[in-house]
């Protein structure tokens, strides 16, 4: 489970997050959803320590981070855009990352075989499809039955079949108690897998609620169609403005009149 | 340990490349034709300092830089991984400096062993070895600063090249210009100066001395040599080139530290 309070992070004079909190719990499955711009990769990566924070604290299973690289022990991470060293082997690579981790908890291989990845292990990387590179990080991310799971993206570049294992995979881990953490555009595939919608607006957390909160409380049957809805009704957003209070801001109103949805900390 | 796994896998990688096969060749082929046909074993090794000055920044510069921008998704997917990035930055650095310097060292020690030392004495052949390898660990260390300061790919690359012009052909150039503007003033400590922010030059001076071949020195290692004698000389290029190392792989790894992926 994951706490994050105040986050601040800007780019140069580029702000990007602006105080955001939120919180990311176990036993669900949290999509973080926005326009492109507004700080959803920056913030996966503060939380996977790539990125270094201006201000604000991040809290992992209980332990606030300064510094720590450990935790990262507890999370599984598939990146949008895989890339890997081209003359490894995927099996080299996978057996790098387990030499540097330890797994106490077992190895998960399922998805390796559900993929049907075997013949592909041993051909170097770069003989391998863009598909088969995202099979391989889903493999990686999964393998060490982390209790954190950042999906960037991930069905983008699966066929069907390699959708639906996906898919299956993120709701058996959901069922199991652990938290599962996916950024994505496709609507529908948050709408599937999503119990929980984070939606970012210029750094910070614009509205928060459940999937069929969200969808009730608009009077929408799709969940597109839903926050569409929201998104209209909220400010025009625009990148180039800085962090701003949000209280001067019309269309607040929508918000404040729907118990369900709990967002706007606008502080 | 986590470095040491890390250079493992980075040695793999590395040697499955055959741009370093070939620069050992490369080595290997001069090295033999320069004992062969280049009359004694002194004036092969006389001319593979030329090589090595020229050739060994060059490489690490270019070869450091090109290989830390094409993995860098892959030392993203590292630091996501529950790895300390200053082991990382270990791990990466001697993976990428030992393959080139050993495939340098080896492929020029092949032939000398080959035709049982080639009439040179040990001293001089360990000094031109030890030089290539420290120069190819620095210039390595100087690429990892430059890789990771500079985003895009296209201005590394360049800045990398303007560096190896500058500690070859421009430092020269400028030194003959000085010569001849303030040939009327005291140049010695100026001079001096400028050496010891070349670890190439430092490099050259400290190999030319052990040879005897004042002739070959130029104005800067005459004046070293005149300053210092040999063996004091010897100690002062000594320490100037491990702070040529010490330096950029400091600040190579406070970059590293501090940046944003």
């Amino acid at each position: 489970m994951i706490k994050i309070s105040g986050l601040q992070k800007s780019f140069g004079a580029r702000p990007v997050l602006c105080g955001l909190d939120v919180h990311l719990a176990s036993g669900r499955v949290t999509a973080i959803v926005g326009p492109n711009g507004t700080g959803k990769t920056t913030l996966i990566k503060c939380i996977l320590g790539l990125t270094h924070a201006d201000g604000g604290s991040l809290t992992v299973n209980g332990k606030q981070l300064n510094g720590d690289w450990m935790y990262r022990e507890h999370i599984g991470y598939m990146p949008q855009y895989a890339h890997y060293p081209e003359n490894l082997s995927a099996r080299e690579v996978i057996r790098l990352v387990k030499d540097l981790r330890n797994h106490p908890a077992g190895l998960d291989e399922e998805l390796e075989s559900a993929f049907a990845l075997s013949d592909e292990l041993d051909k170097p990387l770069r003989a391998l499809s863009g598909g088969t590179r995202q099979k391989v990080s889903a493999v990686i991310a999964f393998l060490f039955q982390p209790r954190i799971l950042f999906l960037d993206e991930p069905t983008a570049g699966l066929d069907p079949l390699a959708s639906s294992v996906l898919k299956d995979k993120i709701m058996q881990v959901r069922d199991e108690g652990r938290t599962v953490v996916l950024t994505s555009h496709i609507m529908s595939e948050i709408e599937e897998l999503a119990d929980r919608i984070v939606f970012l607006l210029d750094g910070k957390v614009w509205f928060e609620g459940d999937t069929e909160a969200v969808k009730r409380d608009t009077g929408e049957e799709r969940l597109e169609r839903a926050v569409a809805h929201l998104m209209r009704r909220g400010p025009n957003f625009n990148p180039a403005i800085r962090c701003r209070d949000v209280e001067a801001i019309e269309g607040r109103d929508i918000y404040s009149k729907s118990p369900s949805l709990t967002a706007f900390r606008f502080s | 340990m986590t470095t040491a796994k890390i250079i493992k896998y980075e040695l793999s990688d590395i040697l499955r490349s055959k741009w370093v096969l070939f620069y050992g060749l490369f080595f290997l082929l001069m090295t033999e034709a320069l004992l062969r046909f280049g009359g004694s074993g002194e004036k092969a090794l006389l001319s593979l300092v030329n090589v090595v000055l020229i050739l060994i920044p060059l490489v690490g510069i270019l070869f450091g830089t090109m290989y830390l921008y094409s993995s860098r998704e892959f030392v993203v997917l590292l630091l996501t991984q529950p790895v300390n990035r200053r082991a990382l930055f270990a791990g990466l650095y001697c993976g990428l400096a030992l393959p080139l310097a050993l495939s340098f060292a080896l492929g020029v020690l092949a032939p000398f062993v080959f035709h049982a030392g080639g009439g040179v004495a040990l001293q001089p052949l360990l000094m031109l070895l030890t030089s290539g390898v420290w120069l190819t660990c620095i210039f390595v260390a100087i690429a990892f600063m430059i890789a990771i300061r500079f985003e895009d790919r296209v201005k590394g690359l360049g800045a990398a090249v303007m560096v190896w012009l500058l500690f070859t052909l421009l430092y020269d150039g400028g030194v003959l210009v000085l010569l001849h503007v303030f040939a009327d003033y005291p140049l010695e400590k100026p001079v001096l100066g400028l050496m010891i922010l070349n670890p190439v030059d430092l490099t050259r001076v400290a190999l030319l001395m052990n040879f005897d071949i004042a002739a070959l020195m130029g104005y800067t290692g005459a004046v070293f040599e005149r300053f210092f004698g040999s063996h004091l000389g010897l100690l002062v290029a000594a320490l100037s080139l491990t702070m040529w190392l010490a330096g950029p792989l400091y600040a190579g790894l406070r970059l590293f530290v501090r940046k944003d992926f």
